[in-house]
């Protein structure tokens, strides 16, 4: 007779592992994209910056139903030249943006006046055109926009995107905590991971709810303490090295032809897509 | 000799916990010094309050003739003057290293220091080459080794010729070939005549680094001398908590459990 075997869930602890473990992997994954020999990981990230900002502020102010798909087709091809699947985009972007947007968007297809063209069995709610002409619209910008932001996230090593918006004229305070956020993000991630895999060596069976909540409550508390204590540490290592409340930056970029063009043809297109709508 | 710092009767404490108490010392120089001591012996604490990072709760400590007090450090010439001259490079080296790349990390004091762009990146150019980390350049901090952060944390920090190295437990955490370049690195730069004043409690490596020794115990400096002289003094060493008794093999197959150095350990008797 065959043993019975059952299939065990994951206790809050080996869930938590490997939610860090998914973090850091998909920080290398972005990583390894925006190293890759595309289209838009080949430009200046200033270019890329300006132009997709661009792009979605035409996709924000398109009235046109084909323009928003249109600028939409516009970034699944510019994808595609950088080398980024839209198996990608699909599960990373695309299903979050439909999801996010469309809790959102849902209540407008029924509240909205105007023209019923179909009315829900049992409830006998009406939905609207109008209603659906307005939730399509904002699902169409949203998914739209965040493509584009994707794309220069995906094609662009962070510490670019940060010098970047800093040539740009975002201030400097500004910058600096987005880059140290990043920096250090990844080292709390690892203390949390090996501080959870320190438990889980300790831990036998499955936890009761209570004693996950305890859990989990206690190493938010730990992990809260010690990046103060890193905190800390890190302005001194600050001050030590000349930090007097003011940073400065070093700006290294350097435009070539291709990111004239490449800037020329992303201002080109959305300009466009503003004059037609 | 010239004096680099000077600590007189000084008292540090952590609230009610007192790191340091009643301490003084001259430190000269152009010397090398080890700040010897177990965890929580007041090496660290030291370290800081002669980067000018804490300031003692009384006593005075003075860095080439003058005081280091949070109103002398309220001046940006006298700060900018002193950053230059001493640098601390930090026992965990992700402290250090906050800046999203590697050469961003080496360029941040000069740039803090306001100096020239240009001179900045030839410097900076520099010092990645010395270190052997031009490879890293463009890379982030935090992917980097435990060896390679360190040489980056000493680059970081070399990159001002400062007159004065700090180092907290330098070859703490690092593989055995990474500390042995670490210490080559420092054994070449102190022929420079550079102070260095090193917190450790690694004895094998005092010799090294170090031409005098400093024995702190539970905030209190307990002894000086020359780093051959400490290492003889095996019941200094056994108070302290430098060495402990344990198992270990003799050449001749004797085995036996007693605190001793690990180099030039024989039994006569």
């Amino acid at each position: 007779m065959p043993e019975k075997t059952r299939r065990r869930h994951k206790n809050f602890i080996e869930k938590t592992i490997v939610g860090l473990a998914e973090v850091a992997e998909q920080a290398l994954y972005a990583e390894s994209l925006a190293k890759a020999d595309g289209l838009l990981q080949k430009l200046d990230a200033r270019v890329k910056v300006i132009g997709l900002f661009s792009l979605i502020v035409a996709a924000a102010l398109s009235k046109k139903i084909t323009i928003i798909l249109s600028l939409f087709g516009l970034a699944i091809v510019l994808a595609l030249l950088s080398k980024i699947s839209p198996v990608v985009l699909g599960k990373r972007i695309w299903l979050s943006a439909f999801l996010f947007t469309g809790a959102i968007a849902l209540p407008a297809i029924f509240i909205t006046p105007g023209e019923v063209i179909y009315r829900l069995p049992v409830l006998h709610w009406a939905i609207t055109a109008q209603g659906l002409r307005s939730a399509l619209y904002l699902i169409s910008r949203v998914e739209t926009s965040a493509t584009f932001a994707a794309l220069l996230v995906f094609t662009t090593l962070w510490t670019q995107v940060l010098k970047a918006l800093r040539t740009l004229g975002v201030p400097v305070v500004f910058v600096v905590i987005l880059g140290m956020t990043h920096r250090y993000i990844f080292l709390m991630l690892q203390t949390a991971r090996e501080m959870f895999e320190s438990r889980q060596s300790r831990v036998a069976g499955t936890l009761p709810a209570k004693e996950s909540r305890r859990l989990a409550a206690a190493s938010v508390g730990v992990l809260l303490s010690k990046s103060f204590y890193l905190s800390n540490e890190v302005y001194q290592a600050m001050q030590s090295r000349g930090f007097r409340g003011e940073v400065y930056l070093l700006d290294e970029f350097q435009m070539q032809k291709r990111d004239w063009l490449a800037l020329a043809g992303f201002l080109s297109l959305a300009i466009l897509a503003f004059v037609l709508g | 000799m010239a004096v680099a710092f000077g600590v007189q009767n000084v008292t540090f404490r952590y609230n009610d916990i007192i790191a340091l108490d009643d301490i003084s010392l001259t430190l000269e120089a152009g010397k090398r010094y080890a700040v010897l001591g177990a965890n929580g012996s007041g090496k660290s604490t030291m370290l800081r309050l002669l980067d000018g990072l804490y300031f003692a709760d009384s006593g005075t400590v003075t860095a080439f003739g003058e005081a280091l007090t949070e109103e002398r450090f309220a001046d940006d010439d006298f700060a900018y003057s002193f950053r230059q001259r001493v640098a601390f490079v930090f026992q965990n080296p992700d402290v250090q290293l906050f800046n999203p790349t590697v050469f961003d990390e080496i360029a941040f004091a000069p740039l803090q220091l306001r100096w020239e762009k240009q001179c900045i990146r030839s410097r900076v150019a520099e010092m990645l080459d010395l270190m052997e980390i031009a490879h890293l350049k463009d890379r982030s901090p935090h992917r980097l080794s435990g060896g390679e952060k360190k040489r980056v944390a000493l680059a970081s920090v070399l990159v001002l010729e400062p007159q004065v190295l700090l180092l907290d437990e330098p070859t703490a955490a690092l593989d055995p070939k990474s500390q042995s370049q670490v210490i080559d690195f420092l054994i070449d730069w102190a022929g420079s005549a550079k102070t260095i004043i090193t917190a450790t409690h690694d004895l094998d490596i005092i010799e090294d680094i170090a031409d005098e020794c400093l024995i702190f115990q539970r905030g209190k400096l307990v002894a000086e001398g020359k780093p051959q002289t400490i290492l003889r003094n095996e019941t200094l060493l056994r108070q302290t908590n430098l060495i402990h008794a344990h198992r270990h093999a003799h050449a001749g197959g004797e085995i036996h459990s007693h605190p001793h150095l690990h180099h030039d350990h024989t039994h006569d008797e």
